[in-house]
């Protein structure tokens, strides 16, 4: 055992970050052209034999695109534009306080919890016989029957902008926290302070300007998924005509299989919308940018401006109350047997519904877990493997691959999943683990490296070049020094991970070929059935596993390994 | 519920896996029953059926009960969320050349899953006159029960229930219900904001259309026959848009949004958002109150002239692995017992397709002694059941339904 092991795995480690660069950018890009063949009329197997622009004609004609595309660039760029304000104003408002350290700890979990049981829970809120009305009627309203307004899938995708805000928010919030760090944020606040700025024109002026470079790919991919969205959408958005990735679905899903032409079309035409927007928001940074030089140069110093706190935490902690209360509105209907309108709590409690549900809800549960540990799994290897390569090698990530890695999560999912699914027929894998295992690890592996990626790069490598001058291999570094050290963060990026496994609607459905319930597809597929109790149980559901898998992360390394490591103390976490 | 529309995705499969067309030969099902019976014994029976309804799965289970202890069948329930589904999936097994053994024996089913599978010639049969249990069927009254949406099931089916197009409202909030179509109009002016019905193509949004048309078309004899010209489906159809042209302004949310589905409208009336919703199972009312899911003062109505009303049907793939078992377990479901216990409030609610008259003495009284619960309607007081029109009518009805109010 001398050199040559030593070396067959740095030879392997040099493949890894090709090989997980192909595992999961060659189905989104073989996903995409897979589907513009059929959007020009070529899919053999369905009779399409030349190319044609028959089934953008037919898209064309459809009638409520128009609609659809407006309730789509309204729901997508107005959820993103009021998510990034929030998000500035707030860290403007409050930079360093302890209002917004509270008020981020209490966000964090949220980022845990599912995209749909996030809607279901607003859904139940704000409905117009929602909790929120029959907490207050009918003594304060004199609603005795609930007001005919469409609070709920209205026509302006109003409820949908909040739900995507509710939950982008701590995603932005979090990214951009990370981001301050790296530009010194306190220095140029400190600087532009001295200079006799007011708090928070000292953070637009001088930190946003630095700040916002590093934030622009998290940006882009709220707009490219609030664009795109379809569980929430399905959950709280118009469904006559529904956004434009909803009704894709649904061209998709139509039993005549001549509409796959169309949804293909439409599929594309995602990707364009997506694209514009992603274009039009880039317009705006430069606009921005103009009229923001002319502002900063001006050198209006700003007040005191301390109204601007309550006016930036004010709105976020209605959000986050709001989210809060609407899981534990799903933890209530899910032991309720009787909840009837004006009533403020169930008239009955019982744990009928879990012990009814207990057999499939287990079953699907079961399903859920494995695929996100295995998900989770891999992705922690592929990115361990990657980092600990680059590390070797002395490599550094430059901004052109952080833009490969983003790439599954600027492309919206219907724009490529439909010919990423004839590619996995053809290849008879569909259906099968080893596709949906896959199709999750689209979005599972981007998350964990972008996660992971950071506290890695800044452990000390004093202490790796310590070990190494003590004798011990680069394995036995990685394993018996870094990997404890980073124990913490290593949960916690396996933790992102499966909670964005748990979160996957649309590749469930279409790698799993309708055949794998995960509590994500049963809960939306649900969500617009009849009883409320038993969609609570999977929503809840939904919402406990991530959560569960945070906490374990975050506990796991204090009870395993304190007495053996004090150093863990100083890891970075 | 949504993923009742959810993808034949499967049906992508098999185009995929080559369409090999062309329908394969059936052949006419004429062992002697006994015959039938003893090579049953000890199968297994793979039964598709849709598993959204859990009444509906603990029903399926009971049969299982029943068939392994009377006649050594094994049951089991492959629970769908689309029949479309299992369609599918025959459809690809023809299509890879698997013409015996097939994954699926028994499928609950009817309606254009029917015809689409009658038409590429993936059943088994023609096998209903074997069974002797089918000739206790009503054929006098149910005609459904040989006519599945206009098609002919020509002994490729066997009847298994009967659904009709009925209303439940809120006893304590409607005081008087409406008899027809146009009264329907008047009701909902009265009382706007209170009616609405779930967007189509849900089948009950789809129905309710149906309902519409036949009542109000000119010459209903024309909606048995497949749309004939684009002309003729303006004039035909005309009295339908007016109808709704009048009606979506006093809907609920002023007719611009509908309910997703039925279940999704039952919900609305529980919460008082609506005061009346749409039902397909004239037991429906009674089933929801007991579950907790309307309140004790919901009741049924239908309409003076009658309402739409279709038969639900087992079949059997041409290339299932146990047609014998099949048989049996399609047999064992149109006894007089199991029907009788398919029929009580308690177990399920769903309506014989038996002829009463054609019982024994004591097989009546299985019926006769059955709990209806409060908010069925007797039999004779549920009115005409009025045909489904062919299937091309729905089609076309769906698609001008969303160019017109979801565009």
């Amino acid at each position: 055992m001398s050199g040559g092991p030593r070396l067959a795995g740095g030879d392997f480690l040099r493949f890894v970050p090709a090989l997980t660069l192909v595992l999961f950018l060659a189905p989104v890009a073989a996903g995409l052209v897979g589907t513009w063949l059929p959007a020009f009329g070529y899919l053999p197997v369905l009779g399409g034999e030349r190319f044609t622009l028959a089934p953008w004609i037919h898209l064309l004609a459809q009638p409520g695109l128009g609609e659809s595309l407006r309730l789509t660039l309204l729901s997508g760029l107005l959820s993103t534009l009021v998510t990034f304000a929030l998000v500035v104003l707030l860290l403007a408002a409050c930079h360093g306080g302890r209002l917004l350290m509270a008020l981020h700890s209490a966000m964090a979990p949220l980022i845990a919890v599912p995209h749909a049981a996030v809607a279901l829970g607003l859904a139940f809120l704000i409905a117009p016989s929602g909790w929120l009305v029959r907490l207050v009627s009918p003594w304060a309203t004199g609603w005795n029957l609930p007001p005919d307004v469409a609070t709920v899938q209205d026509p302006n995708a109003l409820a949908l902008i909040l739900g995507l805000v509710v939950k982008e928010l701590p995603f932005l919030l979090l990214a951009t926290l990370a981001a301050l760090g790296q530009v010194r944020a306190d220095e140029r606040l400190a600087v532009a302070r001295s200079l006799g700025y007011g708090p928070v024109t000292a953070w637009v002026k001088a930190v946003l300007p630095a700040v916002y470079p590093q934030i622009r790919l998290p940006v882009y991919a709220v707009l490219a998924y609030a664009l795109s969205v379809v569980d929430m959408a399905l959950i709280l958005g118009p469904l006559t005509p529904p956004t434009l990735a909803v009704q894709v679905l649904r061209w998709f899903n139509d039993p005549d299989l001549s509409l796959r032409f169309t949804a293909a079309a439409g599929a594309s035409l995602q990707l364009l919308v997506v694209a514009g927007g992603i274009a039009l928001w880039r317009l705006g940074e430069i606009v921005a940018g103009r009229l923001g030089r002319g502002w900063i140069a001006g050198g209006a110093r700003g007040g005191n401006a301390r109204f601007l706190r309550a006016a930036a935490a004010g709105p976020v902690l209605l959000l986050v109350t709001l989210a809060v209360l609407g899981l534990v509105a799903l933890a209530l209907w899910s032991v309720t047997r009787r909840w009837r309108y004006p009533d403020a709590l169930p008239s009955a409690f019982a744990l009928e519904t879990w012990a009814r549900q207990a057999p499939e809800a287990g079953a699907v549960a079961g399903t859920t877990l494995a695929v996100g540990l295995i998900a989770a799994g891999i992705a922690l290897v592929l990115a361990l493997a990657c980092l600990e390569n680059e590390q070797r090698r002395g490599l550094t990530l430059g901004s052109r691959a952080l833009w490969l890695l983003y790439t599954p999560l600027l492309v919206p999912q219907v724009a490529f999943l439909f010919g990423a699914q004839v590619l996995a027929i053809q290849t008879r894998i569909d259906a099968t683990w080893l596709a949906v295992v896959w199709s999750h690890l689209l979005f599972v592996v981007p998350y964990v490296f972008l996660t992971l990626g950071d506290p890695y790069r800044a452990l000390d490598a004093r202490y790796a070049r310590a070990a190494l001058c003590l004798g011990a291999r680069p394995a036995r570094v990685f394993w018996q020094v870094k990997l404890p050290m980073l124990l913490q963060p290593v949960l916690l990026a396996a933790a992102v991970g499966f909670a964005v496994s748990v979160t996957q609607y649309l590749p469930t459905l279409f790698a799993g070929g309708g055949r794998f319930a995960t509590l994500t597809t049963e809960a939306v597929g649900l969500a617009t059935g009849g009883d409320r109790r038993v969609v609570a149980v999977y929503a809840f559901l939904q919402a406990l596993l991530p959560l569960v898998a945070f906490v374990g992360a975050l506990t796991l390394p204090h009870l395993l390994l304190r007495p053996r490591h004090p150093a863990l103390d100083r890891a970075p976490a | 519920m949504f993923r009742r529309c959810l993808p034949p995705l499967s049906l992508l499969l098999a185009a995929l896996a080559g369409f090999a067309g062309g329908g394969a030969a059936a052949a006419e099902e004429k062992r002697p029953w006994d015959d039938i019976v003893a090579a049953a014994e000890g199968q297994a029976v793979y039964w598709n059926a849709w598993g959204g309804d859990e009444k509906v799965n603990a029903y399926i289970a009971w049969v299982g009960d029943q068939v392994k202890e009377r006649y050594d069948v094994t049951l089991n329930h492959v629970r769908l969320a689309d029949t479309a589904d299992a369609v599918s999936r025959v459809l690809a097994e023809r299509a890879a050349g698997k013409d015996r053994g097939g994954s699926i024996d028994l499928i609950w089913i009817n309606g254009e899953n029917f015809a689409a599978m009658k038409e590429q010639g993936l059943l088994y049969g023609p096998f209903t006159e074997v069974l002797p249990n089918f000739r206790l069927v009503d054929f006098k009254d149910k005609p459904t029960t040989l006519i599945d949406f206009a098609v002919p099931t020509d002994g490729y089916e066997s009847p298994w229930g009967m659904a009709k197009l009925n209303f439940i409202y809120d006893s304590a909030r409607v005081e008087q219900t409406p008899g027809s179509i146009p009264a329907l109009l008047d009701w909902a002016r009265a009382h706007p904001g209170r009616f609405t019905y779930p967007a189509p193509p849900d089948f009950l949004g789809s129905t309710f259309l149906k309902q519409v048309l036949v009542e109000l078309a000119p010459g209903p004899d024309i909606l048995q026959q497949p749309v004939a010209s684009d002309a003729q489906f303006a004039e035909v159809t005309a009295p339908l848009w007016n109808y709704l042209d009048a009606l979506h302004p006093h809907l609920w949310r002023d007719g611009k949004t509908f309910p997703a589905s039925g279940p999704a409208q039952r919900q609305l009336l529980d919460d008082g958002e609506v005061d009346i919703t749409l039902s397909f199972y004239p037991a429906e009312a009674s089933s929801a109150i007991a579950s907790n899911l309307l309140p004790e003062t919901a009741r049924t109505f239908v309409l003076d002239g009658g309402t739409i009303g279709n038969t639900h049907f087992v079949a059997i793939p041409f290339n299932a692995n146990a047609p014998e078992a099949a048989m049996v377990v399609a047999n064992f479901l149109l006894s007089p017992e199991a029907q009788a216990v398919k029929q009580s409030a308690e177990a399920w609610g769903d309506d014989t397709v038996l002829d009463l008259s054609k019982l024994s003495e004591g097989d009546r009284h299985l019926f006769s002694t059955l709990s209806r619960g409060v908010a069925t309607l007797p039999p004779d007081e549920l009115g005409p059941t009025l045909l489904e029109p062919h299937p091309s009518w729905m089609t076309a009805i769906e698609e001008e339904w969303r160019r017109r109010y979801a565009g």
